[in-house]
C-alpha cells in the first residue's frame, strides 16, 4: 500500500503520481492522507487502481475519473466524480452540489445524503444515493440511472432525457416533461443489480421511477409555458 | 381627370416592410425566429476608426523589405506549453453539429497552413477536426457533449466558454433535422430530437468556483495546457478582471457582431455590446491588474480584413479570432448558389438559416449529399489564402504605422470617424484632438 500525504506532499505531486500509474501497475493500492477539503484531490486518474482518501474532500473530487476505485472515507465537496467516465466512486458520507455531473459511465455511491443538482445532466453514470438529494437533482439528464433511498426534493428530473430515476422515499416535485412511468421487469433487475453492487438496504418494489414524457423533445409551441 | 399633386406612398420607418413581415411570420408561427450569423444591425465598428499612417514625427518602414512580425504567443501565464501563432488570427470555436465533418475538417487545413490554431465547439472533438489541426483548441462548454479527459490531453489548449457575443446569458440549440447518427452519439442523446445547451456551467457558479474548475482542468492535464475564458460582450471589464482573478491565461472576447449556428434574432440584435465597445475596458481591467500582454486577449466579433485585425490589436489585443469571415472564405453564401438560395426564399449574403441543416454550399449541414459540395482540400487552401492576405494587410497598415511588430501598434495611430465610435475606442474625434469622456476635457 502506498501513502500519500496532502499535509506533506503538494497537490499536484499526489494527482501526478495517481495519474502516472498504468493498467499494468504492481502499485494497486493507495491511500490519500490529510485531503482536509483539498479541490480536485484524485482527478483525471486512468488506471484500475484503488484510492482511499482519508477524509474530507473539497470541490471536483475524483474527476474525469477512468477505471480507478475512489473511496472517500469522509464527505465530498461540490461536483464529486463529476464527468466520470468508468470505475467507481464511493462517498461514506454526504455529497454537495452537483454530484456526479455530467458522468458519463461508472458508479457513483453515496452513503449519506446528496445536496442539490444531483445527477445534473449525467450522461450515462449510474448514482446510488443512500440518503436524500436535494431539489434540481438530474436537471437535463440524459442518460445512466439515478437510485434514490430517501427522498428527493422540488422539480426531480427537469427537462429529462432519457435517465432513469429510482426513489424510494418521496418526491417533492417533478421538474419540467418529468413523470412517474411503470416499473417494468427491467427495471427491477437493474435496480437490484444496482443496489446489490453498493451495498444498499432496500428492495427493488419499493421504488417508483420517473422519466421523460418526451413533450419538450421537439419545439412545440403548446408547450411553450414549459420551456 | 383630378390633377390634385399626391403625395408618394409614405412607409413607416418604424413599421418598415421588415418589421411587419416578422410581425407576420411570428402571428402565422407563435415561435420566435431562429437563425444563424451575427447582429445585422449597423452598430460602431472598425470601419468607424482609420489610421493614421506616417508623418514627419513618425517614420514608416519598407514594404516587402523591413520585417514587421505577426507572430505570437497565447499562454505564457501558468501553461508549460503555450500555443505559439505565426499569425495572430485564429479560428474561432464553431461546433461539430452545427458544422459538417468536411467544414471541420477545411477550418484545420486551413488554419494549420496559414500556421495558426482551430477551436472545436458544442458537441466534442472529431478525429478529422483533430488529425487536420496542428493547434487544437478544446472548448469546454455548459453541455459538456463529448467532454472526455482524453480529448482534454489531446488538445493544445482549454477553453471555458462562459458566453459567446451573439448570445451572452443564451445556451444553445440544435434543431432535431441536424441530428444524426453521429451527432447523436457523441452527446449522448437520441436522434432527431432537439438539443438544447444549458447557458450556465452544470458544476460552478461564479468566480470563485470557476477559479477551482480550472484548477482542476489543470490537474487533469498535468498543468501543460494554456487555459483560454470566452466571454461575450456583456461586462468586458468586470468579466475580463474576474477570468484573470481565476487562473485564465487567455481571455477571448467575443461582441455582439459575433456568429452563432442558431439563436433567437431577437437574442442576437438586442443583447450584448458591440466589439468595439468591449475592446477597451477589458485592455484596462488587463492594465488595471498589471497582466496587459501577461494574459492574451483574443478578439472576435464582426472581424473581417487584415485592417480590423490591425484595428483590435491597436486597441491593445493580442490577437483575432474569426468566425464568419471563415465560413465564407470556406465557400458560405457564395453566389454560384443563387438559384437555390431563391428556393429556399433567400438571396446570397442573407442565408442565415444555418439551423436548418440545407446549406447549399455544404457548410452548415449533416445531409451526405450537401456535405459532399463542399472539399476540404480545396476549402482549406482558400481559408489558407484569405488568413494570409489579412496578415498581409495587417503587416502593410503596421509598416505605414512604423512597426515592426504588428503588436506594436497602439491607439495613438488611430483616429474616430464619429463621436461614438470616438467614445468606444477612447481615441480621437477625426480633426480633434478629443473623445468624449477623456479626462481633463
Ligand atoms: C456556425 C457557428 C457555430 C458556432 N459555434 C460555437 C460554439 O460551439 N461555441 C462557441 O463558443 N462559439 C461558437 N460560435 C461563435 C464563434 O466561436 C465566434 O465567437 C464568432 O463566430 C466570432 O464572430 P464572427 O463570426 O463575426 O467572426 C459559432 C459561430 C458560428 C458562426
Amino acid at each position: 500500500m502506498q501513502v500519500l500525504d496532502l499535509s506533506k506532499t503538494d497537490l499536484r505531486e499526489v494527482n501526478a503520481t495517481l495519474q502516472a500509474q498504468r493498467a499494468d501497475t504492481n502499485q494497486t493500492e493507495w491511500v490519500i492522507e490529510n485531503p482536509r477539503g483539498s479541490h480536485a484531490v484524485a482527478v483525471g486518474l486512468d488506471a484500475p487502481i484503488s484510492v482511499t482518501v482519508k477524509g474530507s474532500t473539497g470541490y471536483y473530487c475524483a474527476g474525469m475519473n477512468k477505471l480507478a476505485t475512489i473511496h472517500v472515507e469522509g464527505s465530498a465537496g461540490p461536483g464529486v466524480a463529476e464527468n466520470m467516465m468508468s470505475g467507481t466512486v464511493i462517498v461514506e458520507g454526504d455529497a454537495s452540489q452537483y454530484a456526479g455531473a455530467t458522468g458519463r459511465g461508472g458508479l457513483l455511491n453515496i452513503k449519506g445524503n446528496a445536496s442539490s443538482r444531483c445527477g445534473i445532466s449525467m450522461k450515462g453514470i449510474d448514482i446510488v444515493v443512500h440518503g436524500s438529494i436535494g431539489h434540481m437533482s438530474a436537471f437535463m439528464a440524459q442518460k445512466g440511472n439515478l437510485v434514490v433511498l430517501g427522498d428527493a426534493g422540488d422539480a426531480l428530473g427537469d427537462s429529462l432525457y432519457e435517465a432513469r430515476l429510482f426513489v424510494r422515499g418521496t418526491v417533492k416535485s417533478l421538474g419540467a416533461d418529468c413523470i412517474e412511468k411503470e416499473m417494468r421487469h427491467e427495471h427491477l433487475a437493474l435496480l437490484a443489480e444496482l443496489l446489490e453492487r453498493t451495498g444498499a438496504d432496500a428492495k427493488p418494489e419499493e421504488f417508483r421511477r420517473y422519466g421523460s414524457a418526451r413533450k419538450l423533445y421537439n419545439f412545440n409551441i403548446d408547450h411553450a409555458d414549459a420551456y | 381627370m383630378d390633377k390634385t399633386p399626391q403625395t408618394l406612398p409614405r412607409q413607416s420607418w418604424t413599421f418598415s416592410n421588415e418589421v411587419n413581415s416578422e410581425i407576420r411570420r411570428a402571428a402565422a408561427t407563435g415561435i420566435y425566429d431562429i437563425r444563424g450569423g451575427g447582429a445585422k444591425r449597423r452598430v460602431p465598428h472598425f470601419d468607424d476608426l482609420l489610421f493614421l499612417g506616417a508623418s514627419i514625427s513618425r517614420y514608416p518602414l519598407e514594404g516587402y523589405r523591413e520585417r514587421c512580425d505577426t507572430s505570437v504567443v497565447l499562454g505564457t501565464r501558468f501553461a508549460k506549453k503555450p500555443i505559439e501563432l505565426k499569425i495572430p488570427v485564429t479560428i474561432a470555436g464553431m461546433s461539430f453539429g452545427a458544422l459538417s465533418a468536411h467544414a471541420k475538417e477545411a477550418l484545420g487545413r486551413g488554419a494549420t497552413l496559414a500556421g495558426t490554431s482551430t477551436t472545436t465547439g458544442d458537441g466534442g472533438m472529431t478525429n478529422e477536426e483533430r488529425g487536420h489541426s496542428e493547434k487544437l483548441v478544446y472548448q469546454y462548454l455548459p453541455s459538456r457533449y463529448g467532454m472526455n479527459p482524453d480529448d482534454l490531453r489531446r488538445a493544445d489548449a482549454i477553453e471555458v466558454v462562459v458566453g459567446q457575443g451573439a448570445k451572452p446569458g443564451g445556451g444553445g440549440m440544435l434543431l432535431g433535422q441536424k441530428i444524426t447518427e453521429r451527432v447523436a452519439g457523441m452527446r449522448d442523446l437520441p436522434i432527431g430530437i432537439d438539443q438544447r445547451s444549458a447557458c450556465r456551467h452544470p458544476d460552478w457558479t461564479g468566480p470563485d468556483d470557476l477559479e477551482i474548475k480550472i484548477l482542476e482542468l489543470r490537474e487533469i492535464t498535468g498543468w501543460e495546457k494554456p487555459i483560454y475564458v470566452k466571454i461575450g460582450g456583456a461586462r468586458p471589464y468586470y468579466d475580463t478582471a474576474l477570468a484573470v482573478k481565476a487562473g485564465a491565461d487567455v481571455v477571448v472576447l467575443d461582441g455582439m457582431q459575433g456568429g452563432t449556428a442558431a439563436t433567437q434574432d431577437v437574442f442576437i440584435e438586442n443583447v450584448g455590446q458591440p466589439t468595439l465597445a468591449c475592446i477597451r475596458p477589458a485592455v484596462q481591467a488587463l492594465h488595471d491588474l498589471g497582466m496587459h500582454r501577461e494574459v492574451q486577449l483574443v478578439v472576435s466579433g464582426g472581424i473581417r480584413s487584415g485592417a480590423d485585425m490591425a484595428k483590435a490589436l491597436a486597441l491593445g489585443a493580442d490577437a483575432v479570432a474569426i468566425g464568419t469571415a471563415a465560413l465564407v472564405a470556406l465557400g458560405d453564401n457564395d453566389p454560384k448558389w443563387e438559384e437555390e438560395y431563391r428556393k429556399l426564399g433567400t438571396t446570397t449574403g442573407a442565408y442565415d438559416d444555418w439551423h436548418e441543416g440545407r446549406d447549399p454550399a455544404g457548410i452548415t449541414t449533416q445531409d451526405p449529399e450537401l456535405m459532399k459540395r463542399l472539399d476540404p482540400v480545396a476549402a482549406g487552401r482558400r481559408l489558407r489564402n484569405y488568413l494570409n492576405v489579412m496578415t498581409l494587410e495587417c503587416q502593410t497598415i503596421a509598416r505605414a504605422c512604423g512597426k515592426s511588430h504588428v503588436h506594436n501598434l497602439e491607439p495613438e495611430d488611430l483616429c474616430a470617424l464619429t463621436m461614438e465610435a470616438a467614445a468606444m475606442a477612447r481615441v480621437p474625434l477625426a480633426g480633434t484632438d478629443w473623445w468624449p469622456g477623456k479626462p481633463g476635457f
